[in-house]
């Protein structure tokens, strides 16, 4: 039923600062997570190279057999992706408003250090209403 | 009416008439200056109620001007003297001012005669931040507990003022209550006024 499986968010250095798992299947340990989140960073990075036409932004769309991973990349070099269901819409929009969440309850709370592992309680609850309000949303179209 | 020439230049700024100026401010301006001010305190001191006291004094700075500027502005220059009348003063004009909302409930201690508490759900100050588990009961709405004590203090009612969590069953978030412990002189007076 869970159309999200996973959300990371990775700093401009490519580290994991915050992981949080929502489907059943697909649950690694911390280790794993943190290695996703480098090689991400990596092919995000190399895509940009490789891409034929100039001023490309990377990655914004990988389509497997059966996920989907859709990537933000903030101006600040701060990534957001999520791995999703296969056809799940408007993964984009959603991205953009766990953005909005970061800069609000992790950017403007004085004891979070910058490039830091996440652990900001009002980003946890807030986050979690946003998925689940998308989550119902999906149910409904 | 202001006419609709030239606008009329004042030679001195002392005599320029004080408006209300402009009404709004940007809540996430205010959010990263106040975030950094917390920080900034931090590397200053060696423990908790250190950085308390020092918003605390960062927040009665401000309270000792915002009474100053209420007081002209607001109440045409009438000087409050009855506690009643000063807490609900803060309660509803200072409030209005600071945080564009009257305070939830001003409630009257049970337990002693010199104690009023201010209620708040989330005061506006702590609106985005989520205070680390091994800070304990730090909580940055000292800085509205030292504007409240500069108000109080500056209209003649001396008083200890500090902020505490209210944990509240069925809500995940506790409850802000600012605590003011009047000093005795004041009860005195009060006492003496009927």
């Amino acid at each position: 039923m869970a159309a999200i499986y996973s959300l990371y968010i990775i700093n401009k250095s490519g580290g994991l600062i915050f992981y949080k798992d929502y489907g059943s299947k697909g649950r690694m340990d911390t280790n794993d997570s943190l290695r996703v989140a480098s090689l991400w960073h990596s092919m995000h990075a190399i895509s940009q190279q490789l891409s034929p036409i100039n001023g490309c932004s990377g990655i914004e769309l990988l389509e497997a057999d059966t996920f989907d991973l859709h990537c933000f990349q903030s101006l600040t070099g701060t990534k957001f992706f999520v791995v999703c269901e296969t056809g799940t819409q408007h993964m984009e929009a959603l991205l953009k408003v766990i953005y909005e969440l970061y800069t609000d309850y992790v950017l403007k709370n004085p004891f979070y250090e910058m490039e830091m592992p996440i652990r900001c309680e009002l980003f946890d609850i807030n986050l979690t209403q946003v998925v689940q309000k998308d989550r119902v949303a999906l149910l409904g179209r | 009416m202001i006419g609709t020439g030239k606008i009329k230049q004042y030679a001195n700024v002392l005599d320029k008439p004080l408006g209300k100026g402009k009404q709004e401010v940007s809540l996430s301006a205010f959010a990263f200056l106040f975030s950094e001010l917390v920080q900034y305190n931090q590397t200053q001191v060696d423990n908790i109620s250190e950085l308390e006291t020092r918003l605390e004094d960062a927040g009665y700075a401000v309270g000792a001007r915002v009474l100053e500027l209420l007081c002209h502005r607001d109440k045409g220059n009438r000087r409050e003297t009855r506690l009643l009348g000063i807490l609900s003063f803060v309660h509803s004009t200072v409030w209005k001012v600071l945080f564009g909302k009257v305070a939830d409930s001003l409630e009257k201690g049970t337990e002693h005669e010199d104690e009023y508490m201010i209620s708040e759900k989330e005061l506006l100050v702590n609106r985005f931040i989520s205070i680390p588990k091994d800070m304990g009961t730090f909580h940055c709405g000292a800085f509205v507990a030292g504007i409240v004590k500069g108000v109080l203090e500056n209209a003649g009612f001396p008083a200890v003022v500090t902020a505490h969590f209210v944990p509240v069953e069925g809500q995940q978030r506790p409850r802000t209550t600012i605590l003011i412990k009047f000093a005795e002189e004041v009860l005195r007076r009060e006492a003496r006024l009927g």
